[in-house]
């Protein structure tokens, strides 16, 4: 069911990446004064103030805080408001939304983007959810769940049963909330990345490297005796084979979090960027009649995305679980059951 | 490398730092108290479960008990049936023989007394045979003397009449 579930994944992920590199060069080389492929890496990208919308004459737009490093002046903290439009202040100025020293020095750029300000919300909203959460449990002990716990329920068995037991065995215990922050952290930031005018938090790059990461640190720290064994010294394989497979064992390591991180990132950078070019469709050909075509398709990949949104926090999950479940386990005639190999075969197939 | 593939520092350090709060946050807060209720509720069902069999179970002895309780006292009940009934029989036989023996017993007594009575009026009847004799002979001999003949006549006729008594 899992393998079904992730090969599935893997081959819808695949025809998504055409269109969209397709669409973005195609529509950005054609026209000269709208070019989708800028607005659509705007979109997509992190940026220094939450810009809503815009009308004719006005921008609506919250400015947010810069916070800028500099080796030697220190930190300086002031709104964006200050560079916007591409003005300087303190020295400092936004290339392409890159936060630059005038002189070209060294610039530490802590800002709170746009990205970092969802990232807070997303954070207040899962402190919120789940400490509801919990209150029904402490409130109704053993009883019936009610209300927001009994949505929320299936879902925390599900994980433990379906995802941490299978995958890790009898030490899950001490990786659920792990697990659960990983699966509730990745499905509500996918969600909110999907209202207008939200962050792409899940579709950025440095957010699922860092949590692909601290994967591979809880891995790596779990890790027993077995699992290093395996990597130097694969069981059945002979010795002459060993200078070949130890580099293919030691890549594998590194591969698992990087498929984590590309995965994660590519779908939901993907579903945005398709979402966006059928908007752009209206735009490209100057016609209100495309527009019915564009929100079509455009609900259409919404749906889907709804989709994506939990399927992709539940492979994180998953793999997260797997790669764990590798590094701790003690048997090996358990082997075959683990998905070893799953990370690397993802990673190819998601490129 | 364009933009987007780029990680920037600043959003690493913020995600590492808030996601670090808000796991060991909810992991406090959240998940303990809930994966510890739900175990917790998980082992109350199963132990209510248990105990419903066992009781279940234990109803079941309970039945066959009194059952076989029942069964015990039915053939208890039999039994004292059959040996009041046979009690019964014994004494009805048992008078019945009695009766038979003191019915036996007084006739026993009757014919005794009739034989005894019997034996008595048989032995009057032989005193009386004698002395009759007695009479008859001194009768005799008295009038021997006078009239041999008639003597005789008197003697048989005598006789006669004993015997016919």
């Amino acid at each position: 069911m899992k393998r079904l579930l992730i090969a599935l994944f893997c081959i819808l992920s695949l025809p998504v990446f055409a269109q969209e590199h397709g669409s973005a060069n195609a529509e950005g080389a054609k026209t000269e004064e709208f070019r989708p492929g800028d607005m659509i890496l705007h979109h997509i990208g992190d940026s220094h103030e939450w810009h809503w919308f815009s009308t004719d004459n006005d921008h609506f737009t919250t400015y947010l805080p810069i916070i800028a490093f500099r080796p030697g002046k220190g930190l300086s903290v002031f709104s964006s408001r200050n560079l916007a439009e591409g003005k300087v202040y303190d020295g400092l100025k936004l290339e392409h939304e890159h936060l630059e020293a005038e002189d070209g020095s060294k610039v530490y750029d802590f800002s709170i983007t746009k990205n970092v300000a969802s990232l807070m919300l997303s954070a207040a909203i899962l402190l919120l959810v789940f400490t509801a959460v919990a209150r029904g449990y402490a409130k109704r002990g053993t009883g019936a769940p009610r209300g927001i716990q009994s949505f929320f329920e299936p879902l925390i068995v599900f994980i433990r049963d379906e995802v941490a037991k299978k995958s890790i065995g009898p030490k899950y215990e001490r990786y659920m909330p792990y697990l659960l922050t990983v699966f509730f952290f990745i499905w509500f930031n996918n969600l909110l990345g999907l209202l207008p005018g939200a962050a792409n938090l899940t579709g950025n790059i440095a957010v699922t490297l860092t949590m692909a990461i601290i994967t591979l640190l809880v891995t790596l720290f779990s890790s027993n005796k077995n699992y290093w064994h395996h990597i130097f010294a694969t069981p059945g394989v002979p010795k002459a084979l060993l200078p070949i497979m130890i580099p293919v064992e030691v890549i594998g390591i590194f591969v698992k979090p990087f498929s984590l991180m590309v995965r994660l990132f590519a779908n939901i950078t993907a579903g945005h960027i398709v979402i966006l070019s059928f908007i752009s469709l209206i735009f490209i050909f100057k016609s209100v009649a495309v527009s019915p075509v564009s929100i079509a398709f455009g609900l259409f990949i919404n749906m889907l995305e709804l989709l994506v949104a939990i399927l992709q926090a539940y492979i994180f999950t998953l793999l997260t679980a797997m790669y764990i479940g590798g590094a701790v386990e003690e048997h090996h005639d358990a082997d075959y059951q683990m998905g070893g190999g799953d990370g690397a075969d993802n990673a190819h197939a998601a490129h | 490398m364009p933009p987007i593939v780029n990680p920037e520092l600043g959003l690493i350090f913020w995600q590492v730092v808030i996601f670090g709060i808000v796991l060991l946050l909810l992991r406090t807060f959240a998940w303990k108290p809930i994966l510890s209720s739900l175990k917790e509720r998980e082992s109350s069902i199963e132990g209510a479960l248990r105990m419903a069999d066992q009781a279940k179970l234990e109803m079941q002895e309970l039945k066959a008990g009194n059952e076989k309780l029942l069964a015990e006292a039915r053939m208890e009940r039999d039994r004292i049936l059959k040996e009041a009934t046979a009690v019964s029989n014994q004494l009805i036989e048992q008078a019945k023989t009695k009766a038979t023996e003191e019915g036996a017993r007084m006739i026993e007594q009757a014919r005794e007394a009739i034989q005894n009575e019997k034996n008595a009026a048989l032995a009057e009847v032989k005193g009386t045979a004698a002395k009759l004799s007695i009479d008859i002979a001194e009768r005799i001999l008295r009038r021997e003397l006078a009239d041999q003949p008639a003597q005789q006549q008197l003697v048989d006729s005598y006789l006669q009449e004993v015997k016919l008594n």
